[in-house]
């Protein structure tokens, strides 16, 4: 069914199409997703506003490169499944990349319409026809496979790194088996993003995929505890082994008072409620304590989904805490817009020095200091300086550490000769992804630090080469010796 | 994913279960935990590795019925499938130090029984004080007079042993014999507070293996932290051991306490839903 193409003057006439949503007095009662998806008129309308540039820059933008003009073309040709297959050669997990990437930031900052007009919502298409294809009868399409290369792979941990990388090796014939800590496979997808905006169903259905391609999956498995890296060749026969362990370690600020009952990491504020489904305690055995005035310092992804889940819980005052200013908020851009509308109580320029406690060591409110922005620093941000004798105290029942992870240290320092920078994290050869360590391949968070879900999904997926070739180069040796 | 083996009630609220893990059984060292998962809606709970047998790839915990977990815990049957993950936590630090004073109370013997076995098996002279309320609540009795030298019980009231508690034990062994090279004490935290008053008196090295409330278990959420020395430090992935003249105490039994309404909620809830069921034994320590 060919839709008759539009004037390229006509395209830019065509406003950015709007994202349907719960309205914000509703939502904030329920977990459900907040952006409900384009409607086909809709994402047909917005597929109608891309120029189809010779040189597009959206591709530059995008970390995993994917063919942006070619598969919008075929949204505007009512295409879908020809859409995908375009996202898919590159991506892996549209449905969960076109909601959570930081479109803003990446593909849409370098869109041609963006000069003009506002940016075409590549995201927005991206996730319609991932949807699209899940909203469909019967069984996804399953590529298919090669012949048994005879080689077997162990991916450690199951985020978007681990998942791409799997995912690529078992196209390309390889044997692999995931190892997981939790009870749970998906790492911060599941663990860490709520449920309002990433329906966990999304993330079950890539991992089901998953496992039709024959790869197996182990929850409840520690590398480091449960079996060594060494031990994953030496004795459970590996030929290859693959690290996506994340940044899993809360960082705290160090700042008196932050042992209090009522201040906690984000980690375990979001792994309580998303993994451990404590907002239906006492249906769910997990509890999460809260109390009317919650704060969050920070201002990230990670903050944004703590003051909305705050929010969400019941809390009545949800404040945020951060140091620089709105415009240096390293949150999605959506997700700030959607906290603002939320009614969440931002406090730029503020940062806690203290947190103050009662006889039974519960927390009871916190010393906030005032900041200003003072020269840039080596990230090129201007600095927050504290502004001297000016602070005030706020009230409070809960105060939640949004400030950022660092690398598990499981894995790494079980791990004898393991090649680390000085924050922790795995060094790697930037072509092959290969570490210090023969055989062992490393990517996404563990390797860049907290960074992004399409960055170590791309990281999985480049892995997966270069642990092809390893594996392929190293059969030609053992045939030739 | 593990399984059910066997469950043996060994005392008042004590239930001693054998699960099939053969990785975790592989691997254990003395003073290590896992953390089980008995289904969708559970929480996770730590518990000791008691006792390990890898040729048939099992571990036996042994596990005090407390609350709504535990006590769910106690209905499963053989054969029921049970999520187990680890060995979690770091190994006992075992050496030949001399003189081993192994203070065990209520269900801190269970996780004192490998540490002390591991000491008899380094060289060293174990003596093991074991407190209890009473007579049936000091639990694997048989399997510690094996792993120690020297038995000393105490009981709350004197129905077995010295009428008592763990550091009057502790206080007149230390008068008789002089001090022992090592003392390690694992029980409520109330008790290893006052072992530890005492022994840094004595200056007596110490070590206590903390039971903090936990979620992952693997470092990731921050939630068991204590503050030892000063810092902050994760008794999931830095301990669960430390050394006992550093740990603040207070703080650790207060966060102890964070969710003690909703814990009682879970287990009122609980008991309504197995009404059938006797609720003989059950008492929060
Ligand atoms: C709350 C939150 C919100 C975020 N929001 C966004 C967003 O909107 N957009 C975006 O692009 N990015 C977002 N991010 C960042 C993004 O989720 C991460 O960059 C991405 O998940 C990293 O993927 P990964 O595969 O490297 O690691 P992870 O997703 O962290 O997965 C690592 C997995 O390895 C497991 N593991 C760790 N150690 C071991 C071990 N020793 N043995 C076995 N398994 C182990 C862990 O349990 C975990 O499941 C967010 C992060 C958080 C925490
Ligand atoms: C490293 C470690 C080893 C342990 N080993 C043993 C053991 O060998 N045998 C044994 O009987 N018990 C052991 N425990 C304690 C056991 O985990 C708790 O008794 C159990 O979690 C209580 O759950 P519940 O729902 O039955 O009781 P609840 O009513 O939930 O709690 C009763 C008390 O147990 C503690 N507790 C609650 N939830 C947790 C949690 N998620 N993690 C830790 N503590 C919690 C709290 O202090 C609470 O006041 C250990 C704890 C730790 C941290
Ligand atoms: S994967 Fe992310 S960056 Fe790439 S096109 Fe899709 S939304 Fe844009
Ligand atoms: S830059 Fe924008 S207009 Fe150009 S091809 Fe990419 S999405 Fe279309
Ligand atoms: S239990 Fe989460 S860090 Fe220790």
């Amino acid at each position: 069914m060919a839709r008759e193409k539009i004037e390229k003057k006509e395209r830019m006439k065509i406003p950015r199409q709007p994202m349907p949503a719960q309205e914000p007095m509703d939502r904030i009662k329920n977990f459900n997703e907040v952006a409900l998806g384009f409607t086909e008129e809709l994402a047909l309308a917005e597929a109608d506003r891309c120029l189809e540039c010779k040189k597009p820059k959206c591709v530059d933008g995008c970390p995993v490169g994917i063919d942006i003009p070619g598969f919008i073309v075929a949204i505007q040709q009512a295409d879908f499944e020809g859409a995908l297959a375009i996202i898919k050669k590159d991506n892996t997990l549209p449905a969960i990349c076109g909601r959570v990437c930081p479109q803003e930031d990446q593909c849409e900052i370098v869109c041609v319409t963006g000069k003009k007009a506002e940016p075409v919502a590549i995201g927005r298409l991206e996730r319609y026809v991932a949807d699209w294809e899940m909203a469909q009868e019967g069984e996804v399409k399953m590529p298919e496979l090669p012949p048994a290369s005879g080689f077997k792979v162990a991916v450690v941990g199951s985020g978007p790194a681990g998942l791409a990388c799997a995912a690529d090796l078992a196209l390309r014939g390889h044997k692999v088996t995931i190892y997981e800590a939790l009870h749970k496979p998906g790492g911060v997808l599941v663990y860490g993003i709520p449920e309002f905006r990433l329906p966990k169903k999304i993330v079950q259905e890539e991992i089901g995929n998953l496992e039709k391609l024959g790869v197996e999956i182990r929850c409840n498995f520690v590398i480091g505890k449960t079996a060594s890296v060494e031990e994953l060749f030496s004795e459970y026969g590996f030929d290859a082994v693959f690290l996506g362990t994340g940044a899993g370690l809360p960082y705290f600020m160090g700042i008196p008072g932050e042992n209090y009952i009522g201040v906690l990491s984000a980690n375990e504020f979001l792994t309580r409620v998303n993994l451990m489904k404590a907002f239906a305690f006492p249906d769910f055995d997990t509890p999460v304590r809260l109390g009317d005035n919650v704060a969050v310092v920070g201002s990230g992804n990670v903050a944004m989904d703590c003051l909305r889940t705050a929010k969400r819980l019941g809390a009545k005052n949800v404040i945020c805490l951060y140091r620089r200013t709105r415009d240096e908020s390293p949150a999605r851009l959506e997700e700030l817009e959607h906290a603002e509308e939320e009614d969440i109580d931002f406090r730029w320029l503020a940062s806690p020095v203290e947190i103050y406690g009662n006889e039974e060591g519960l927390v009871t409110g916190a010393r906030v200091q005032v900041m200003e922005l003072g020269e840039p620093d080596d990230s090129g941000r201007r600095r927050p300086v504290p502004i001297e004798g000016d602070q005030y105290d706020i009230e409070l029942d809960q105060l939640i550490m949004g400030i950022g992870q660092g690398p598990n240290p499981l894995v790494t320092k079980s791990t004898k000769g393991l090649e680390l920078n000085r924050w922790g994290n795995i060094v790697v050869d930037e072509e092959t992804m290969m570490t210090s360590i023969d055989g062992v391949f490393a990517g996404g968070d563990i390797v860049t630090g907290a960074a992004t879900v399409i960055l170590a999904m791309g990281a999985g997926k480049k892995a997966s080469e270069g642990i092809d070739a390893y594996l392929r180069g190293t059969a030609e040796a053992s045939k030739t010796a | 994913m593990g399984m059910i083996v066997s469950i043996e009630e060994i005392a008042p609220a004590f239930k001693r279960y054998v699960v099939e893990s053969p990785e975790v059984a592989r691997k254990h060292e003395a003073g290590q935990f896992v953390i089980v998962l008995m289904g969708e809606h559970a929480e996770r709970i730590p518990l000791t590795i008691a006792d390990t047998d890898p040729e048939a790839g099992t571990i036996t915990l042994v596990v005090q019925e407390v609350g709504k977990s535990t006590m769910e815990m106690g209905t499963m049957k053989a054969g029921d499938p049970i999520q187990v993950v680890g060995p979690l936590g770091k190994a006992t630090h075992i050496e030949n130090f001399g003189t081993c004073v192994c203070i065990g109370g209520g269900a801190g013997i269970a996780p004192m029984l490998p540490i002390a076995r591991a000491l008899k098996d380094a060289g060293n002279k174990v003596v093991s004080i074991l407190g209890g309320r009473n007579e049936e609540l000091i639990i694997l009795r048989p399997e510690m007079i094996e792993a120690s030298h020297e038995m000393i019980y105490t009981t709350d009231d004197g129905s077995f042993g010295k009428k008592g508690v763990v550091t009057d034990a502790l206080k007149e062994y230390i008068e008789e014999h002089g001090k022992p090279d090592l003392v390690i004490a694992i029980g409520p935290a109330i008790m290893m507070k006052f072992v530890a008053l005492m022994t840094k008196d004595y200056e007596i090295p110490t070590v206590v293996s903390l039971n903090t409330i936990m979620i992952d278990g693997t470092g990731m959420c921050g939630g068991c932290r204590v503050a030892v020395g000063g810092d902050s430090k994760f008794v999931c992935v830095d301990g669960p051991e430390f050394d006992a003249h550093e740990v603040d105490f207070d703080l650790m039994m207060k966060r102890q306490r964070i969710y003690l309404e909703e814990e009682e909620i879970a287990r009122k809830r609980f008991l309504e839903q197995h009404a059938c069921r006797a609720t003989d034994g059950v008492e929060v320590s």
